[in-house]
């Protein structure tokens, strides 16, 4: 299957009516991931900041999505190498080189 | 030829980090050994294709990910990817009572996230199909822009976003399924959660 013709928005599609009360909450939640991406620019991102200060619901959902993010951050990085594998691609390496 | 001790030099660096992607994307440490191998050298023998300034670890990421796709791709089944069209935004935090007016506590949220067992993430992260997968792992785990994650898989901008969108609901959705199992939560029936606090939780492993 292609996912790949039509560009999304940037961050989800938020539904009117579906969440939050305003139009600055749906407009803050579509920003979310643009926002924990550092993608926004910086004037929007100042905005949304201050839509969090007033807006206790989106500050925990961003909070939330945040938090979320460090976690699968954190279990997604292996905490060792395997034994050895450095040395043997260092070796893989110096043997490629002497080819040479 | 590039310089071995350079690339080794700059290069090595970024090998904790790539194995790490490496497990996810093969989900064995015997694969992910061999396919970080090749990625070294086939970047050192493309080294001097690279241009000094550029960003080394990108170009890592890129060798990697194409070294995964032409070698690892025909071993697996193509995984239905359009169920996650139909998966709600912010899911987890939806299921949480987020968002909707009766919702849970803060505290009981953040116990949520704690109570994962970092075997759970990894797992709902490599159930994910293979291109929402990788480009989750390069954003949420290494960190990568867009543009960079666009360069390295060499898609349009929109594309990344897209595929960044659907993975993420994805992984969601996987992680609400551990957590009702596991009697982590209350039903979606809106039922309370059961024993939260006093329910024994594995750690990590």
């Amino acid at each position: 299957m292609d996912d790949d013709t039509n560009a999304e928005p940037l961050g989800p599609r938020v539904d009117p009516g579906d969440l939050a009360p305003g139009d600055e909450c749906r407009k803050s939640l579509s920003q979310l991931y643009g926002f924990l991406d550092g993608e926004l620019t910086l004037e929007r991102r100042r905005l949304v900041l201050l839509h969090l200060d007033r807006c206790h619901g989106c500050e925990e959902a961003y909070d939330f999505e945040a938090e979320l993010r460090v976690v699968v951050s954190t279990c997604c990085k292996e905490k060792k190498l395997p034994p050895g594998l450095r040395d043997r691609v260092a070796q893989a390496l110096r043997d490629l080189s002497d080819e040479h | 030829m590039a310089d071995p001790t350079t690339f080794a030099a700059e290069a090595m660096e970024h090998m904790p980090a790539l194995y790490s992607a490496a497990m996810r994307m093969t989900r064995n440490p015997a694969d992910a050994e061999d396919l970080v191998q090749e990625t070294y050298l086939r970047a050192y023998r493309g080294f001097s294709g690279f241009r000094e300034g550029t960003n080394l670890k990108a170009w890592l990421y890129r060798i990697l990910t194409n070294t995964y796709i032409n070698r690892y791709r025909a071993k697996q089944r193509r995984p239905d990817e359009t169920h996650l069209d139909d998966i709600e935004d912010f899911y987890l935090y939806r299921r949480l009572g987020g968002l909707e007016g009766a919702r849970a506590t803060r505290s009981a949220e953040d116990e949520l996230l704690d109570q994962f067992s970092e075997a759970e993430v990894k797992e709902a992260v490599e159930a994910l199909p293979e291109q929402f997968r990788i480009a989750v792992l390069l954003a949420d785990v290494e960190g990568f822009s867009y543009k960079e994650i666009a360069e390295i898989l060499d898609v349009p901008i929109g594309t990344v976003m897209s595929r960044l969108h659907r993975g993420r609901k994805g992984l969601q959705k996987r992680l609400y399924e551990f957590a009702t199992d596991r009697r982590m939560i209350g039903d979606p029936a809106g039922n309370p959660p059961e024993g939260v606090e006093q329910e024994e939780v594995p750690t990590s492993g």
